[in-house]
């Protein structure tokens, strides 16, 4: 794999050994400019050692990282002023206020105040933490922190923006807007993210390409319905709803190829080898019935990503 | 949303390298201003100075007293650095400086034990990493905020203390007095350098900030009580007295004692202090001192200049200094050595 003009991040062969264990083992993957990238796998998989290395924090054992073109080993420090990273857990100074707490980021990034003052007033009005700015950052709640967290790591104006567990311990609500926020930072401002997740539902709707990683190693990568189409295909999955569904149920059995019909609260779900929409729609239609709702269900990222662990024989999902 | 992307440039390459950063300089900064607003900073401030304000008060009216009876004052030289070193009879409260050699590794244990640990604790240091500052930075910046705080506090109290005695007693004090003064100074901010590394280093290598709290502060208590006893188990096993005793061999052992304790930072500050502000100390070798005090030595009694004073501590303030470097630097090693995520 070579770097093109495109690459943001480019590793290569990177390996992180600790005496006994492999921490990250001949990681190859490549993330373009501009695009969201989800690093997913469980805990204790490698993916806080691998940003560590991308940032030029942690010392690859053998291999390279390239980020904007640069070793991060190196380059530490030019890597750093282009890379805005929250870290797992995002911690700030308890006793600065919010505000204080990302103006000591921009005086340790050489921005002048004349610069970083309206900078830092700027994104904390887009976050919507204008209001908390002047509390002390020990009276924030964890959703706060985070987003306090990605302001922080953008008062540089970072091209890459690197996440790490962006999600964990923030309501589903507040996961949400965050994941929003993410999204709107790249199509607003072009930056490329890198987010790490063992939360795969979450984060599988805004990320372009993910890569799945257990135990050190990638074993998957590439658009989510990709994935599904490659590994998966079994069976699909229809939803249905009708107006009525006594005679659905005989009509339904005509129809070749569906194996379970599972009857949830206000709707059916169809199990068959492929897709069977025209067929079913034709019989209904046939029949007059009438057709309330027809889908057919898309593989969520949670049972490709069940299905990699159990092929990889841990089946651990935290 | 759309009114910031003008600002951004999200495609230009990389800055040139800066050749120098000064990071440090910005790490310091904040440390600085944290700790003279920290709750500890308050706390120390009001027991080192109540102590030292007190002792220096009592000294003033003993001293007052003596030069009265002598007449005139300015004969005597160093009486005014007696302010810092007397202890008049009856009082309970020990000297200026023994005050401030039993209470100065206080400050640099309680600016140094939470450096880096605290930061992990908080969540901080990957954050503090990730931005453009070398790693060193971190501890560099850490270590000189600390000591200027220190310093700044030690000698804002010697001068409040100057003033106060020089109210009490009315004694002008000679370029030789200032002198000495601030190179007293100048060692002391050095002596709580060395408990300032030492507490850092803990920080460093445990994990909880209690924890290296506990161990710097318990060093600092088996320094000060046990190295006496320590010295001396060692010395009598090292050149032991015979049953007789004679001269050589107490002379031989006490030399021993004294030469095994200026491995303690204590003893060498002790050392240093006597010296830099007593001028009549002439050496602390054993047999020197004796001979000295015997009557048909021939010597007479009589303050040192400042030079041959300062030849006199020249070793004991290297011994400091080389103490305070190695302490320092076995943190910032372990420091840099460390993961991010431990």
């Amino acid at each position: 794999m070579t770097a093109t003009a495109e690459a943001a991040i480019v590793t290569e062969g990177l390996t992180k050994r600790y005496e006994e264990l492999v921490a990250v083992d001949h990681l190859d993957f490549q993330i373009s400019k501009g695009e969201i990238f989800g690093l997913l796998g469980p805990n204790g998989a490698g993916k806080t050692t691998t940003i560590l290395m991308l940032l030029g924090l942690s010392e690859p054992t053998e291999g390279q990282a390239r980020v904007v073109d640069l070793d991060p080993t190196r380059h530490p420090l030019e890597v750093k002023r282009v890379v805005g990273y929250v870290p797992d857990n995002v911690g700030f100074y308890p006793d600065l206020t919010g505000r204080q707490n990302l103006e000591y980021t921009a005086k340790l990034n050489r921005i002048s105040s004349e610069v970083f003052e309206p900078r830092i007033q700027t994104i904390l009005e887009q976050i919507g933490l204008a209001d908390a700015a002047d509390r002390p950052a020990g009276t924030y709640s964890r959703g706060m922190r985070q987003r306090l967290g990605i302001t922080d790591a953008l008062v540089k104006e970072p091209q890459i923006l690197i996440l790490d567990e962006p999600t964990i311990g923030i309501d589903p609500e507040g996961t949400r807007e965050l994941l929003e926020l993410i999204r709107n930072l790249r199509d607003d401002r072009g930056v490329t993210v890198l987010l790490s997740s063992h939360l795969l539902h979450q984060v599988q709707s805004i990320c372009d390409r993910v890569g799945i990683f257990v135990r050190g190693r990638m074993i998957a990568q590439g658009p989510v319905r990709e994935l599904a189409a490659r590994h998966v295909a079994e069976e699909v999955v229809t939803e249905l709803a009708v107006t009525n569904w006594e005679r659905a149920g005989e009509a339904l059995w005509t129809v070749p190829g569906i194996k379970r019909i599972d009857r949830q609260a206000d709707h059916w779900l169809l199990v068959s080898e492929k897709d069977v929409r025209p067929e079913v729609s034709k019989v209904l239609v046939e029949r007059g019935i009438g057709i309330l709702h027809l889908r057919r269900r898309d593989e969520g990222l949670d049972e490709i990503y069940t299905r990699y662990f159990e092929e990889e024989g841990s089946g651990r999902i935290n | 949303m759309a009114e910031l992307t003008e600002a951004v440039e999200t495609t230009s390459p990389p800055r040139p390298p800066e050749r120098f950063t000064m990071g440090w300089r910005v790490v310091a900064a904040k440390e600085f201003s944290d700790h003279l607003l920290s709750i500890r900073f308050t706390i120390l401030i009001v027991i080192v100075g109540l102590a030292a304000v007190a002792a220096v008060y009592t000294a003033a009216g003993g001293i007052r007293e003596a030069a009265e009876q002598i007449g005139s004052s300015d004969d005597i030289p160093g009486l005014f650095l007696k302010l810092f070193t007397v202890t008049p009879e009856g009082s309970r409260l020990p000297a200026f400086f023994a005050g401030i050699a039993l209470l100065a590794p206080l400050f640099g244990i309680a600016f140094g034990f939470d450096a880096v640990n605290g930061e992990r604790a908080q969540g901080t240091l990957p954050r503090l990493l990730s931005q453009p500052i070398y790693r060193d930075d971190v501890i560099n910046g850490k270590f000189v905020a600390g000591l200027s705080v220190i310093g700044l506090t030690i000698t804002t109290l010697t001068m409040v203390v100057a003033g106060i005695g020089l109210l009490r007693i009315g004694v002008v004090p000679n370029f030789s007095d200032i002198a000495r003064l601030l190179i007293w100074l100048l060692v002391t901010i050095v002596y709580v350098g060395f408990w300032l590394a030492l507490a850092t280093l803990f920080s460093v290598l445990l994990r909880r900030a209690s924890t290296s709290a506990l161990a710097a502060f318990a060093t600092w208590v088996v320094a000060s009580l046990f190295a006496l006893l320590l010295v001396g188990i060692v010395a009598d096993i090292v050149s032991p007295i015979s049953q007789e005793g004679n001269a050589e061999e107490v002379i031989e052992n006490a030399r021993t004692q004294r030469n095994l304790s200026r491995v303690f930072p204590q003893a060498l500050y002790q050392e240093a202090t006597v010296a830099l502000l007593e001028p009549e100390q002439r050496t602390f070798d054993v047999l020197g001192l004796l001979i000295l005090q015997s009557p048909g030595s021939g010597a007479i009694p009589g303050p040192l200049s400042l030079e041959q004073s300062l030849l006199v501590v020249w070793p004991q303030v290297t011994g400091l200094i080389a103490l305070t470097v190695l302490c320092f630097a076995a943190a910032y090693v372990s420091f840099m050595r460390q993961e991010v995520r431990a």
